[in-house]
């Protein structure tokens, strides 16, 4: 690479990095402030790209970025006050599936309003052309942007430090409910906070448009982009975000003018894991104080009912009887999504440990099945077997990283390694067949009929789950749950409080592989977005759903989900958005899971 | 000045007082005695509007505030140091002290910077510190200093000399008796018997949640 | 040889020297009170011995057996027992399997998958609760207890591991006089009865006056006097920066 390539790339980096940067430090200050974790951040930062496009049709591009920006701010005012404002007490798992839903609405209401085609920006006028910069052409609009980022900074830092509501802001962020009692009005702070954020992140969509066209899958995009930014920067730090927004343009910039353009999907998550590794609490973050609130005091949890799933594998081995075909497939998958679904649940119920990038569990159990009956060419049965362990192999090595930090760190780095497991699934074409996937992954002929698997998922799916519930209550069960009650006492009575976070990831990695695998065998393929982010958040919904403080919830919350989905994307248009509104209605109506 | 009647309160579905009557009248300091647990801090926070009244009646300065959002009873003029501090230790002393700050009502003591100086002569020269780097008696002072800060008619001390060394203890006490002086009302929760005594006009004493007598010094 | 021996320890953080150059010994059997103002370096100082922070410089040794360089947890293998000034137990648990949890760690079943946690040594953790006098609320859960019967569940948990040493702090914080007086003369009986060194710190002085066989003093991080308590109550300098004239 020449000394000019490289000078380009560099400002090529500095442009993306402003992008980054606005809506970064907008998901930074609302969390800062609300300690909420705005999954909808990148759908805001997506409806100010379709905003401004269609706005420069008649207005044209100058009037049309600020315009959106303000509409997108006007429709975080109006999320904030009806929606988060309910849940500010709320647990904090169930406000990040409340901001999910939101991603689903949002992208359902795009859909509905621009359509699924990607829709192209105009250029810049005034700024369309090319400078040319030792000897290369440069465009003149990515010039602006790289100043854009700096000047954000700067105005946002006097704001913060230099004005009085910015010392309130800050005050808020550490104890709202002190400030509260010094007559600082938390509730218009917080609104204008949040309308804050999301201005910043319509201000980065709406400014993005003459560099890239918008399209519907843009928000998870830019929403990871942005986590990745704010966590590497630490967690409420401003000029950590700055700082991480470089780090991450600059890197991935280089890597496609390296020619390694396919690495760019993972090496932010790489950087990040590094990062979080070396400094747990980002560059410039400090270790998360404890919010003001109600106590954390975590409720008992209810001894298992071993009778419950007895009678359910009874009740559940005579449907076949009368069922239709369509039923024991639906049957099929509940199982096999309550299975992950449990395994999930011990890490973040008695483990305490939100993993945000399960599916990766699940998905390196479907594709170790996949490749070790079409590559080894093992027999089905076989395949079935091993393929946990690799699941549990890998826990065990995504679990040793995310064990040394806690809370919504932890999670980010879960869902960091999901990332580039998904990533190299994608990439990886000569193993793993790219984003085709695999297919003819078909099960032993004993098993080719929906009854005979069906059977064989009942028995393994429950039993699992059996092994799973025996195992919260044996002594181990117990001691993983006291260095989540109290990672101070249980340290200081000789547990271990890592090993035995450790130990809980290979096994909850180890039965999601199971379940990873009896899915890829009953659907006879595999495709990248079995270990998609999408597919852990299915999870976490599920886990939520049916409230993480029980044993059996998952189980129902599993059952529910899976059959919601399926009856709403075979009968609704837009069954996302429809998706997305049970969830929120549910969030609101029972802040605790339904099955309390 | 301040008054309950027939409060009751508590948390989720724990109540932990029962019908609390008491009154605090202008220029008085009123201790609240009583064991941990027995309703102290419940009762300031009910008072604050922090949480949120099973029933019964809050009346400050005339005006009955148990329903207001706890900002809206600050800016009425009642302030409040909680038990454990909880100053804003990302701040610098001067910023806790502007998050506190509020205009000057009439007929109250108005505390500019120069006179909450004078109170407490040690925050002085920290002003630019952040308030993480204060010891615990400065963090203290800083708390009552900036309650103080937004000009208060009456003020809530929660166990102000909890977990205070011997020393410390005596200039709370000083202050305390100052503040009564510039004619601020104080209603302090005190399991310290002795400092109680030395401050107070008269005391309260809360048992399990609800008040067992009240007697005058 | 002393249950504690503690030679010329040192740490500093955040560009501040915590603890300098701190010696101390505590015996079997003896209660040693350790007293300073705010910020005097009371808890830093707990938490070398425990090792959740490591000494820049200095040895800590329990009976003659160097811990720095350990992690709590192991630190706790070689019996040291905790309470914390904020009690910390699990609230998710009953009292009885706050005990028992501590006793699966003493018998290193903390790994197991056996049989459920709930049936683990019923007896021993509730003739441990009955030491402490909690015998009747082993069935309930932590999080309804009032505050001082959790400082006696922390002790009962302390005690699974038979430790040489207790390191309490601020074991009455919180508490009114009366339990304040029990608790200690509980602590005080205990370590008398099984030879246990108590190391406690503690801002009441009548519970300090009262317990403690010899008082240490902790001022800006250094030890500025030591001795029996009419020794220490009488030094000018402790008066000075601590006691006043109360």
């Amino acid at each position: 690479m020449s000394g000019s390539a490289v000078l380009l790339q560099f400002l090529n980096g500095l442009a993306g990095a402003s992008s980054l940067f606005l809506v970064a430090a907008g998901l930074s200050l609302i969390f800062g402030v609300s300690r909420i974790v705005n999954f909808a951040h990148g759908s805001l930062y997506m409806l100010g790209m379709y905003l401004a496009v269609s706005l420069s049709g008649t207005l044209g591009f100058w009037l049309s970025v600020p315009l959106a920006a303000a509409l997108v701010a006007a429709a975080g005012l109006v999320i904030e006050t009806t929606l988060l404002r309910r849940i500010y007490k709320a647990p904090e798992l169930l406000q990040l599936l409340a901001t999910f839903a939101l991603v689903l609405i949002i992208r359902d209401a795009a859909l509905w309003a621009w359509g699924p085609e990607d829709r192209l920006g105009p250029r810049a006028p005034g700024l369309a052309g090319a400078v040319a910069i030792a000897g290369r052409q440069f465009p003149q609009y990515d010039l602006l942007l790289i100043c854009l980022g700096p000047a954000v900074f700067i105005a946002l830092y006097l704001l913060l430090s230099r004005t009085r509501w910015g010392t309130r802001v800050r005050a808020a962020s550490q104890d709202r409910e002190m400030a509260a009692a010094l007559g600082v009005n938390e509730r218009r702070l917080f609104t204008a906070v949040f309308a804050l954020g999301a201005l910043l992140a319509g201000f980065g969509g709406a400014s993005a448009i003459p560099r890239e066209p918008a399209s519907l899958q843009i928000d998870l995009a830019v929403m990871s982009d942005a986590f990745v930014v704010v966590v590497v920067g630490g967690l409420g730090s401003i000029p950590g975000a700055f700082l991480a927004a470089l780090l991450i343009g600059e890197v991935k910039a280089f890597c496609i003018g390296l020619g390694y353009s396919e690495l760019t999907l993972a090496i932010e998550f790489i950087v990040m894991a590094v990062v979080l590794v070396f400094r747990p609490w980002g560059l410039l973050g400090r270790p998360l104080a404890e919010t003001r609130g109600p106590g954390t005091l975590q409720p008992p949890l209810p001894a298992p009912s071993f009778l419950l799933l007895g009678g359910l594998a009874v009740l559940l081995a005579i449907v076949p009887v009368f069922a239709g075909p369509y039923t024991i497939v639906l049957l099929t998958d509940i199982l096999v999504f309550a299975l992950f679904a449990a395994s999930l649940h011990l890490l973040m119920g008695p483990g305490g440990m939100p993993s945000f990038g399960h599916a990766a569990y699940f998905g390196l159990g479907a594709y170790t099945a996949g490749l070790l009956l079409l590559r080894a060419h093992l027999p089905m049965e076989l395949s079935l077997a091993l393929a946990p362990l690799a699941a549990a192999l890998g826990a065990l090595v995504f679990g040793w990283f995310c064990v040394q930090l806690s809370g919504v760190y932890l999670a980010m780095l879960t869902l960091a390694f999901a990332q580039i497991a998904w990533s190299v699934a994608f990439q990886w074409d000569r193993l793993t067949g790219g984003s085709n996937g695999l297919i003819g992954v078909w099960p032993a002929p004993w098993l080719s009929s929906k009854q005979a698997y069906y059977y064989l998922t009942l028995v393994l799916c429950l039993g699992a789950v059996a092994l799973l519930w025996r195992l919260i209550d044996s002594p181990f069960g117990y001691a993983l749950r006291a260095g989540r009650d109290s990672p101070l006492r249980a340290a200081a009575i000789g547990i271990d409080v890592r090993a035995q976070q450790w130990a809980a990831f290979g096994i909850a990695g180890l039965f999601a592989g199971v379940a990873g695998a009896l899915y890829a065998f009953s659907k006879g393929s595999i495709s990248p977005e079995t270990l998609s982010v999408p597919r852990s958040v299915d999870g976490l919904v599920m886990v939520l759903l049916g409230g993480v403080q029980t044993l059996s919830g998952p189980l129902w919350g599993a059952a529910l989900f899976t059959w919601l989905e399926d009856s709403l994307s075979r009968g609704v248009e837009y069954w996302r958005a429809a998706i997305g509104a049970v969830i929120l209605v549910l969030v609101i109506a029972f802040p605790r899971g339904i099955f309390k | 000045m301040l008054e309950a009647r027939r409060l009751s309160a508590g948390y989720g579905a724990a109540r932990v007082l029962f019908d609390v009557e008491l009154a605090v009248g202008r220029g008085e300091v009123v201790a609240l005695l009583g064991r941990n647990g027995a309703g102290k801090s419940t009762t300031l926070k009910a008072l604050m509007g922090l949480i949120r009244p099973f029933s019964g009646e809050v009346h400050f300065d005339g005006r009955r505030v148990d329903a207001w959002e706890p900002y809206e009873v600050a800016r009425a003029g009642l302030g409040y140091v909680p038990e454990d501090r909880r100053i804003f230790t990302d701040l610098t002393v001067a910023e806790n002290l502007e998050v506190g700050r509020q205009p000057p009502r009439e007929a109250t003591p108005a505390w500019s910077p120069e006179k909450l100086f004078e109170l407490f002569p040690a925050l002085r020269t920290l002003q630019g510190r952040r308030a993480a780097h204060l010891s615990g008696g400065e963090q203290q002072m800083l708390c009552i200093a900036r309650t103080l800060a937004g000009n208060p008619k009456a003020i809530l001390l929660d166990e102000p000399s909890e977990g205070l060394a011997p020393i410390l203890v005596e200039q709370v006490g000083k202050a305390i008796l100052e503040l009564k002086r510039a004619g601020v009302c104080v209603l302090l929760s005190e399991q310290n018997l002795s400092f109680a005594r030395r401050v107070a006009d008269r005391s309260y004493m809360l048992e399990q949640g609800r008040m067992r007598q009240a007697y005058a010094d | 040889m002393s249950a504690l021996e503690v030679r010329g320890l040192s740490k500093a953080y955040g560009g501040v020297q915590a603890v300098r150059d701190v010696s101390f010994s505590v015996d079997a059997g003896e209660v040693v009170a350790l007293i300073g103002p705010n910020g005097a370096g009371k808890t830093t100082c707990f938490n070398l011995l425990n090792g959740q922070l490591r000494p820049d410089s200095g040895e800590i040794a329990l009976a003659g057996r160097s811990v720095v360089g350990l992690r709590p947890h192991q630190v706790w293998r070689l019996g040291v027992g905790r309470t914390f000034q904020v009690t910390a137990t699990f609230s998710s648990m009953t009292v009885r399997e706050n005990v028992q949890v501590a006793l699966l760690s003493h018998h290193r079943k903390l790994f197991s998958l056996g049989k459920p946690a709930g049936r683990f040594q019923v007896e021993e953790a509730d003739a441990l609760l009955a030491r402490v006098g909690m015998q009747q609320q082993a069935a309930r859960p932590c999080a309804v207890l009032a505050y001082g019967d959790l400082k006696r569940v922390e002790l009962a948990v302390a005690l699974a591991n038979r430790p040489r040493l207790l390191l309490m702090d601020e074991p009455t914080a919180g508490m009114a006089s009366d339990e304040r007086q029990a608790l200690m003369q509980l602590a005080a009986a205990l370590a008398r009865s099984e030879r246990i060194a108590v190391l406690f710190t503690e801002h009441d002085m009548e519970v300090v006056f009262n317990f403690a066989s010899r008082i240490i003093v902790l001022h800006g991080g250094e030890v500025i006097a030591a001795g029996a308590p009419d020794e220490v109550r009488a030094n000018p300098r402790v008066r000075e920066v601590y006691l006043g004239n109360a």
